[in-house]
């Protein structure tokens, strides 16, 4: 079955592989509680304690985490329907 | 040596051909293409040459091998293009190749006609075999429909025809007419004199016709005709010009004489085709059978057609080449001289010294092939004239190549400065693109194009922008790789950092002192900081400090671009160095370069120095006068020496200077850089006045040896023509040189201040692209990332796919070019300025490859 072209699943495939390597090293990042990625989580501003900070950081750096793999698993389902997709479009070249 | 520090050495030669061989030998040099011939008659006009009527002859069958070539692409037959070209033919062998051509373009003519005439039969069976099975409906349709009442004498046309209709299905049976008639003679007897023939007429017409052609018929017969119409729901071709049409078939049906021919005559002004439609059923039953055979045989005889112009068009495919090559040849011959006796022609060309034995080995072999038995004579000879530049390249340095000859070919023998951009480009370009993610999503593309380089090769497209990509395949590769390098080096990845080996700076502040305060400073000089420097590149502490990241960044990018900078002028200028001693030129070296690389080490080497100086001397933990407070600014320090003022008081405890003895080395240095100027003005023209009078001396003694005189007058008219003779350096005026020389001082000193500033480039792009790599993650990918809750997982899919595609789109892409742009000026201006003259020509040898690429006809103009 043909859903797209040869260029839009090509570039499903690439954004797919890129996105598949990046989201699973970032989820692995945020899991470690990586520093350089504290902007980036859903977090007040404002505490009133530091342990109140540290439980709503850590939480929030786990749920990114989780969430970057659920992004990773879900561009592994793009990369496969991409490419089930480019199979196509080369057969249909082919012949 | 053939080397690509400077192009090859060329020599001009003479070359006698007997009239028999020319032929073979000029084919064989086209295989080789090594030689570049000049025009020996540039005042004949084309038409009157030697050889126009073989080129006539060439010319047309190129016509006729276009008209094949378009016919084959219109079949979709794949031009076997193998990569091997057959060599040229003999000259004997062009009249059978004409014939062959004639043969084979009065074939396919042929073909071509009678392929249209099967093709419209068949449209027209195709048609009428539709009609048939349409009007079958029509007139089998309409039992179930009507609700018709026999006594009704108002009955309308509709209705009587309605009620035929319906007698004819109910008797398929009889004979149609009969039936209708005797029952319209039994419903209208009361009606005498009416014509009660009903007839009708069947056709197919163009789809978007059929509206305006009904709304004609039902005024034009007024209301008095019924017209039933069915779509043919296949295209039909059209055999004239073979595209798709929509059809649809109509029936008429009308009473009496008059309404037929002016229905026929409204059918033929709509352009429809009229086709004989028997009336009795079995009678159409039996001619679509008989269509139907036809349509089968006329299938059989239009695929045989199809095969036999198929064929004809393979055998036409593999000979343009051949044909190029003929024309290209006799082109080429057209160039020579015929000698006195008619029995030789004589050609001049160009040819890289290192290959003369190769081009006389082509030239033995094609004697032998045209049989002659003497042997053709290449002299070489003397001349004034500059000879072409010919470097030459494989396919990693030819982009490269290609950079710098876009600026200038290269005159005669100077440095080529290829071999050097090959490293210095990409790392140019990568200090301004440093970012690990982009330069590794640009090296992967490089990759990918080099991996797949053959068939990326051999699919030639017109696409110019994929062109350009594909021919810079290894720029793209490096400059993705060094991207990468100075991405570690700036530690971004995507504007993240990456904290390999764990950052030298730690917080020391309690718990009480980090709640309370807003901002808060590491300091160096105390125990946050272990003392050592990360090991490779920037801290990753700068990540999260966003008060002060971007002023350490700009002090650090700013002062590296200018270190590079100078260190990239100072090696352009000592490249003239090899410029001069090549070329024999005592006074450049002494006049020029010297006093150049004095000013630029004096002033601006200093300046680096400067640098280097203040970060090894001052540092936060140090004690007055080498303390952080302490340590002077470089940009003033450097205007001070400059000007000559004296710096400002310093602060409580420190010095204004950085080492003893500055201001007095500074002076020095300032004293002995404006020294230089005077020197790079005066000195050449002055000892070219001298040499001069010198030799005049000597001329009225008798003994003249102006040689050496004339090799140095040659080299200081530099840019300026060298026409034919190597005489006219003596007339060079005097005061041309000397505004010469004035021009090139002030372009220099004025442009070693502005090159440098230009340098600063460097930094500004580093900035900007790191800063919208920061904003592009902070206004993207972090919409995604700040999801709460699970939905984020989809958010963030989305996002993360929308950020890729700017990633690419805007900092890849957009910011690689104008990286790219900003690279290739410094090479050309602040590089290329200080060496490079770039007034030569390039070589164009005469090479059958160039000549079929470019498929039009060669480049024969000669040496001017």
């Amino acid at each position: 079955m043909k859903i797209c072209g040869p260029k839009l699943s090509l570039c499903g495939l690439i954004i797919s592989v890129w996105g598949i390597i990046q989201l699973v090293l970032m989820g692995l990042f945020f899991y470690i509680n990586s520093v350089a990625l504290i902007e980036d989580l859903p977090i007040d501003e404002e505490f009133n304690s530091v342990e109140e900070f540290y439980t709503a950081a850590t939480s929030a750096y786990n749920q990114n985490a989780y969430n970057c793999w659920i992004a990773a698993c879900i561009y592994v389902l793009t990369l496969l329907l991409s490419a089930q997709q480019f199979y196509v479009n080369s057969r249909a070249t082919a012949n | 040596m053939g080397s690509l520090f400077r192009s090859e050495e060329m020599t001009l030669c003479q070359l006698f051909l007997q009239s028999e061989a020319a032929y073979a030998c000029v084919s064989e040099l086209g295989e080789l293409g090594l030689v570049q011939f000049r025009d020996l008659n540039p005042d004949v006009n084309v038409f009157q040459r030697k050889f126009v009527n073989e080129v006539r002859r060439c010319d047309e069958m190129e016509r006729k091998l276009r008209y094949l070539e378009k016919e084959i692409k219109k079949d979709g037959i794949p031009m076997l293009d193998t990569g091997e070209s057959p060599e040229a033919p003999q000259p004997r062998e062009m009249i059978d190749l004409e014939a062959t051509f004639e043969k084979l373009e009065n074939e396919l003519r042929e073909v071509n006609q009678n392929a249209e005439a099967l093709k419209r039969n068949f449209l027209e069976l195709t048609e009428l075999k539709h009609i048939l099975r349409k009007t079958q409906v029509f007139f089998d349709e309409t039992v179930p429909t009507v609700s018709y009442n026999t006594s009704s004498s108002t009955a309308t046309f509709k209705s009587r025809w309605r009620y035929g209709r319906r007698q004819m299905a109910d008797n398929q049976n009889e004979d149609e007419q009969a039936q209708l008639l005797g029952e319209e003679a039994g419903v209208r007897a009361s009606q005498p004199g009416q014509n009660l023939k009903l007839g009708f007429v069947a056709g197919v017409i163009l789809r978007e016709r059929l509206a305006a052609f009904e709304r004609m018929l039902w005024r034009a017969c007024r209301g008095n005709v019924f017209l039933r119409q069915a779509m043919i729901e296949s295209p039909l071709e059209d055999p004239s010009n073979g595209d798709q049409v929509y059809k649809s078939v109509f029936i008429i049906f009308f009473q009496g004489d008059q309404l037929k021919t002016r229905v026929k005559k409204i059918c033929e002004g709509f352009r429809a085709t009229l086709y004989p439609c028997p009336e009795a059923p079995a009678d159409r039953r039996e001619m679509a059978m008989g269509v139907m055979t036809r349509i089968e045989d006329l299938n059989t005889v239009l695929g045989q057609t199809q095969d036999h112009r198929h064929r004809v068009l393979v055998a036409a495919a593999k000979n343009l080449k051949i044909v190029r090559k003929i024309k290209a040849i006799y082109h080429t011959l057209n160039l020579f001289n015929l000698d006195v006796t008619q029995k030789c022609l004589i050609a001049e060309c160009w040819v890289p010294v290192l290959d003369i034995e190769t081009i006389q080995l082509a030239l033995r072999r094609g004697t032998e092939r045209s049989g002659s038995s003497v042997p053709p004579i290449l002299n070489r000879m003397q001349t004034f004239e500059n000879p072409p530049t010919y470097n030459r390249t494989n396919k990693f340095t030819k982009a490269f190549q290609a950079l710098i000859d876009a600026y200038g070919v290269a005159s005669y023998r100077e440095m080529n400065p290829a071999p050097y951009t090959i490293i210095t480009f990409p790392f140019l370009f990568a200090v301004m693109f440093g970012d690990l993610g982009h330069g590794t999503l640009m090296a992967l593309f490089g990759l990918w194009m080099i991996r797949k380089e053959k068939g990326l090769a051999a699919q030639k497209t017109t696409n110019e922008i994929w062109n350009i990509f594909f021919g810079g395949r290894y720029i793209i590769f490096l400059m993705g790789v060094f991207s990468m390098y100075t991405g570690l080096i700036y530690n971004d990845i995507f504007s993240k950092s990456l904290n390999i080996f764990g950052s030298h700076w730690h917080v020391n502040y309690n718990k009480t002192t980090v709640l309370n305060n807003k901002h808060l400073q590491l300091n160096p000089s105390t125990v946050d900081y272990e003392g050592e420097p990360y090991p490779f590149g920037m801290d990753p502490i700068w990540q999260v400090a966003t008060a002060n990241k971007i002023i350490f960044q700009n002090s650090y990018k700013m002062k590296i671009s200018i270190i590079l900078g100078v260190i990239h002028m100072i090696f352009g200028v000592s490249l003239s160095l090899h410029n001069h001693t090549y070329f024999k030129n005592r006074n450049a070296v002494l006049y020029e370069f010297i006093p150049q690389l004095v000013f630029l080490v004096m002033m601006f080497f200093y300046l680096a120095l400067l640098m280097f100086i203040k970060w090894n001397r001052y540092a936060a933990t140090n004690s007055p006068p080498y303390s952080a407070g302490c340590a002077p600014s470089i940009l003033i320090t450097f205007i001070d020496m400059v000007l000559g003022n004296t710096p400002k008081t310093p602060l409580e405890g420190c010095e204004s200077y950085m080492y003893a003895g500055q201001s007095l080395f500074q002076s020095l240095f300032r004293f002995i850089a404006l020294c230089c100027i005077p020197v790079m003005l005066l000195g050449k023209p002055l000892k070219i006045i001298q040499a001069r009078r010198q030799a005049n001396r000597q001329n009225l003694t008798g003994a003249t040896s102006d040689a050496e005189v004339g090799m140095t007058n040659g080299t200081a008219g530099g840019g300026a023509g060298h026409g034919g003779g190597g005489d006219n350096h003596e007339e060079e005026e005097l005061s041309e040189i000397c505004i010469h020389q004035g021009i090139h001082t002030i372009e220099f000193v004025l442009g070693s201040v502005s090159h440098t500033a230009s340098y600063l480039r460097l930094w500004a792009l580093s900035l900007a692209h790191a800063q919208l790599a920061e904003v592009l993650w902070n206004m993207v990918l972090s919409i995604g990332l700040r999801q709460e809750g699970w939905t984020g997982g989809i958010m963030l899919t989305i996002v993360f796919a929308f950020w890729a595609i700017l990633t690419i789109g805007i900092l890849v892409l957009m910011e690689g070019l104008s990286a790219f742009l900003h690279t290739l000026r410094l090479h050309w201006v602040e590089f290329q300025s200080k060496f490079y003259k770039g007034t030569g020509y390039a070589f164009q040898p005469f090479a059958f490859d160039q000549i079929i690429e470019n498929g039009g006809t060669p480049a024969v103009e000669g040496a001017e």
